[in-house]
């Protein structure tokens, strides 16, 4: 496999599974040329003129879209761990004796660890999206018969619309739908609030087949899914399991540990000047970001500031904060509870995004670029602020990077992170995989202390005089050290089990074989 | 018995482990380590592992390791609670005394907050100091569960020669009489601060760990005070405060226990604490006139704040200095409620104002205004103000600006 050097010096492939892959080149230098992809063009007449695509069962969807050998196979994540849909496709798939079927998913939950057995015997060839848990676990250890393809939500669309991937089915699962194909996450059963991971699968798709366990009369309002995208509905009795899709109630952490960080956060974001009339800021829906929200929301209230718009993930503290008139507008790109799930369905201030106009590289311009703060996570961080969220210090590949890559666009990117977890120490010399260039991160945030990126003068200085503890990012990693050891590197084979793609498509990184 | 065990692992434990040693005749060291930090951490382990086993002079065992990330303190800790229980020894397993845990503290330092903190699981000291208590308490006593007294010493000591609790008081609540004396064999030599001295009702049982702390200091050759807190809990001890406050010069401070006290009453435990009034005023003013510290019962209802903020400005109106805490989010609350009010500080500023004015003046008389000013006055002005700036409510600079 030939390997080359990307400008962060990490060695990474050149060639994906017999495709050109491009190395990373730096933030904001590769822009390929030529015109998007579009799939085949379709004509009316070949649909049912009574607007009825609904076929008797998800095979027979399958089948009348063609499933052979070596397909494209797309789905969504909105039903997160409660997803019902994906194994029967790929049960179905294996009944059928497709086989080497590539399954592109927006994000896989542990729920998904039912697919092993088909990336066993050869039905799933690989996987391009996040790989959690079990699946993890299982293509860190080499057994995936190909590489597989780790991207963020708006890589994943930009992959779409430039063809890199080309979909050949696109399976969504809809809490609402109808015949036609019209289909919303707002109502039913298995409601997720949008559906905006489908949206590119729905336009880019040679094939797209929408189920849902709700199936309304046409016509189905709002679509968030246009019916004139989609070639076949089916009606199944469950798409997906309600306590697993949203839950009830999402609760903010009630550990000190936590809470602190949650309130050095918001106390930097304070005395910097980042919390000011009509900022924007999005921060997640861990336990640590509901504390931050909460926190933020404090602040707002004691200064009399309101925000213009808060980004989702959506939860009942967002939701309070728009209701009470803190924040203008919620734009959500996916809802975490059912709080969430309702304010979408009744208040037009809450409105729904997706990766097109959140994160997507080949769009003009996106929304992720126009917040003022944004509070992500990460497994590691060196002492360059490069950082890492796909893979543990033992080399585990455990976490998909979701829309963390492109959310560092956003203006000041703030990592709220204890220094060490179990003895493990998060900053280090050199993270296990670089997911973000330390460039476009700001601000760490441990309890031990805060180091700012040194680009960010204009924060070094605006936290003089706070009393905030600030520290060298060094100085950090130094503390950690002293406190649990130096950590030995895990020992890592040759073989490179999954690539991680730039949010332009280049490889800026990948991840190599554990050995056991 | 020749296998014994020390830690214990439920799934929610973390940054511990469980050990256990079989001693054998022949066939050398046998480790069987599973870490969850093995990657990162095996080798580093593994040699600790056999330090230990050397240090104790063992060469023949198997032992075996479950670690869910523990820190060397802890490792060593557990592993020598193991070995004791197999072999007499006079020999410890000491690693290195961190530099910031080589602090003393004052008789009077500021005793607002100290954070209780249960003496055998580790997990929940790593961060006790970020929290920013002005004393950490490693709890031998209520905290801990009775059949794991012996280990939780060793954690114990070991933390207070590793952990840093970030300028925090070192303080171990010891176990009641002869266990408690026992108790000082173990922490007394290890830089602790401050010990705390359960359900105390007389003046002797002082007197005793004086005695007990000075054999140790000269076995141990260390000279760095140690004060004590007794903590009131009884109607005897109630009788008693001012003996057991004056009983010896290194008494600092004293607190109630309430809940121990309202069952030795008789009655029940209200928010309101009428109950309790009397004794409690009576320990502030045993304190008061023995010149040290009274300090408050905890709160216990760690999930209402407002509650606990009313608790302690009664607190502080009835003369306390200071409370324990059970949670760390209640550190907050209760050194802002301690604190003086603006208005106080204010007041305190115009006093020492008016005292230095007249110092310069040569004046023998100090006046604010039309009212005179007593030299107590004045002093409690100036604890106010020492107060403000520690708390960095005031510049130390602040008379000149």
């Amino acid at each position: 496999m030939n390997l080359e050097k990307n400008i962060l010096g990490r060695l990474v492939p050149t060639e994906i599974n017999g495709e050109k892959a491009v190395p990373f080149q730096g933030v904001g230098k590769y822009k390929p040329e030529g015109r998007r992809y579009a799939h085949k063009i379709t004509s009316n007449r070949d649909y049912p003129s009574d607007g009825n695509k609904q076929v008797a069962s998800l095979k027979e969807a399958l089948i009348k879209s063609g499933l052979k050998d070596g397909m494209t196979i797309s789905s969504h994540h909105h039903f997160r761990n409660g997803d019902l849909i994906m194994n029967q496709v790929f049960d179905i798939a294996k009944e059928l004796g497709v086989k080497g079927l590539r399954w592109f998913p927006s994000a896989s939950f542990p729920c998904h660890e039912h697919l092993i057995q088909y990336l066993e015997d050869g039905t799933i060839s690989h996987i391009e999206g996040s790989m959690n848990g079990a699946l993890g676990r299982y293509t860190s250890e080499g057994k995936m018969s190909k590489m597989a393809v780790l991207r963020s939500h708006g890589g994943r669309y930009q992959a779409v619309q430039d063809g890199e991937v080309e979909i050949d089915i696109a399976i969504i699962g809809a809490g609402t739908a109808d015949p036609f194909g019209n289909a919303n996450g707002l109502y039913g059963d298995s409601a997720s609030g949008l559906l905006g991971f489908a949206l590119a699968d729905s336009e880019y798709a040679d094939k797209v087949i929408v189920v849902t366990d709700n199936m309304v009369p046409f016509p189905c309002v709002p679509w968030q899914i246009q019916g004139n995208n989609v070639d076949f509905t089916v009606k199944v009795d469950k798409v997906g399991e309600p306590e697993k899709i949203v839950s009830g109630t999402t609760q903010i952490t009630k550990s000190p540990d936590r809470l602190l960080l949650a309130e050095m956060t918001a106390k930097f974001c304070d005395v910097t000047g980042l919390i000011k009339e009509g900022f924007s800021f999005q921060t997640g829906a861990g336990g640590t970001s509901l504390a931050v929200s909460d926190y933020f929301s404090k602040i707002m209230k004691e200064k009399n500031i309101k925000a213009r718009f808060a980004r989702g993930g959506s939860n009942k503290y967002l939701v309070r904060m728009l209701e009470e008139g803190q924040i203008d507008y919620i734009l959500d790109g996916q809802t975490f509870d059912l709080d969430g799930v309702r304010s979408m369905a009744e208040n037009p201030r809450h409105t729904w995004t997706s990766p097109f106009t959140s994160y997507n590289y080949h769009s003009k311009g996106n929304f992720a670029d126009l917040v003022d703060i944004v509070i992500l996570g990460a497994t590691e961080v060196d002492v360059n602020f490069n950082a890492n969220v796909v893979t543990h210090s033992d080399g585990y590949l455990l976490h998909g990077i979701g829309g963390w890559q492109n959310c560092l666009f956003s203006k000041t990117v703030i990592l709220p992170i204890p220094l060490f977890r179990d003895r493990i120490p998060v900053i280090m010399d050199e993270v296990t995989t670089i997911c973000g260039p330390g460039e476009l991160i700001d601000v760490i945030v441990t309890e031990r202390g805060i180091a700012i990126n040194p680009l960010r003068k204009d924060l070094i200085e605006a936290v003089k005089g706070s009393g905030l503890p600030i520290k060298t990012i060094q100085e950090l990693k130094d503390e950690a050290e002293a406190i649990c050891g130096v950590p030995d590197k895990p020992v890592l084979g040759d073989k490179i089990v999954a690539a991680i793609k730039w949010v332009d498509g280049t490889v800026i990184d990948c991840v190599r074989e554990v050995k056991k | 018995m020749n296998i014994a065990k020390a830690g214990s692992l439920d799934t929610k434990t973390r940054s511990d482990c469980e050990v256990q040693i079989e001693l054998k005749q022949s066939g050398g060291i046998n480790i069987d380590l599973k870490s969850k930090v093995d990657v990162m951490f095996g080798k580093a382990n593994r040699q600790l592992i056999n330090d230990v086993l050397k240090h104790f002079e063992i060469e023949n065992a198997n032992i075996t390791i479950t670690d869910k990330g523990a820190l060397p303190f802890v490792i060593a800790a557990r592993i020598e609670a193991a070995i004791v229980q197999l072999l007499k020894t006079e020999k410890s397993y000491l690693l290195d005394v961190i530099e910031p845990n080589k602090t003393i503290t004052k008789k009077d330092q500021f005793r607002f907050s100290r954070l209780y903190l249960p003496g055998n699981s580790p997990s929940m000291m790593l961060n006790a100091g970020v929290h920013n208590p002005n004393g950490v308490i490693l709890d031998l006593e209520d905290a801990v569960a009775p059949d794991k007294k012996h280990e939780a010493r060793y954690i114990v000591r070991n933390a207070l020669r590793s952990v840093n609790f970030y300028g925090a008081e070192r303080m171990v609540r010891i176990n009641q009489g002869e266990k408690g004396l026992e108790d000082l064999e173990y922490i007394a030599a290890h830089n602790v601060n401050l010990i705390l001295i359960p359900k105390c009702e007389s003046a002797e049982e002082i007197r005793k760990i004086d005695k007990k702390i000075d054999e140790l200091r000269k076995k141990h050759n260390f000279d760095y005070p140690i004060w004590y807190m007794p903590i009131i809990e009884s109607a005897m001890g109630v009788e008693k405060a001012f003996e057991i406050a004056t009983a010896s010069k290194n008494v600092s401070s004293m607190a109630i226990g309430l809940e121990d006290f309202t069952a030795d009453l008789g009655v029940r435990r209200t928010n309101e604490a009428t109950e309790s009034l009397y004794a409690r005023t009576r320990i502030v003013n045993a304190c008061k006139a023995a010149r040290i510290q009274p300090i408050d019962s905890v709160f216990s209802d760690v999930s209402d704040m407002e509650g606990l903020a009313k608790n302690v400005q009664t607190s502080k109106s009835l003369g306390f200095e200071g409370m324990g805490c059970i949670h760390p989010r209640q550190i907050q609350v209760i050194m802002e409620n301690f604190a003086p009010e603006t208005v106080e500080i204010e007041k305190a500023q115009k006093i020492v104002r008016a005292f230095n004015e007249a110092k310069e003046k040569g004046l023998g008389v100090v006046s604010l205004g039309t009212k005179m000013i007593d030299a107590p006055v004045v002093k409690r002005a100036e604890t106010t103000i020492n107060l403000a700036i520690k708390l960095g409510l005031l510049e130390e600079n602040w008379i000149k600006n």
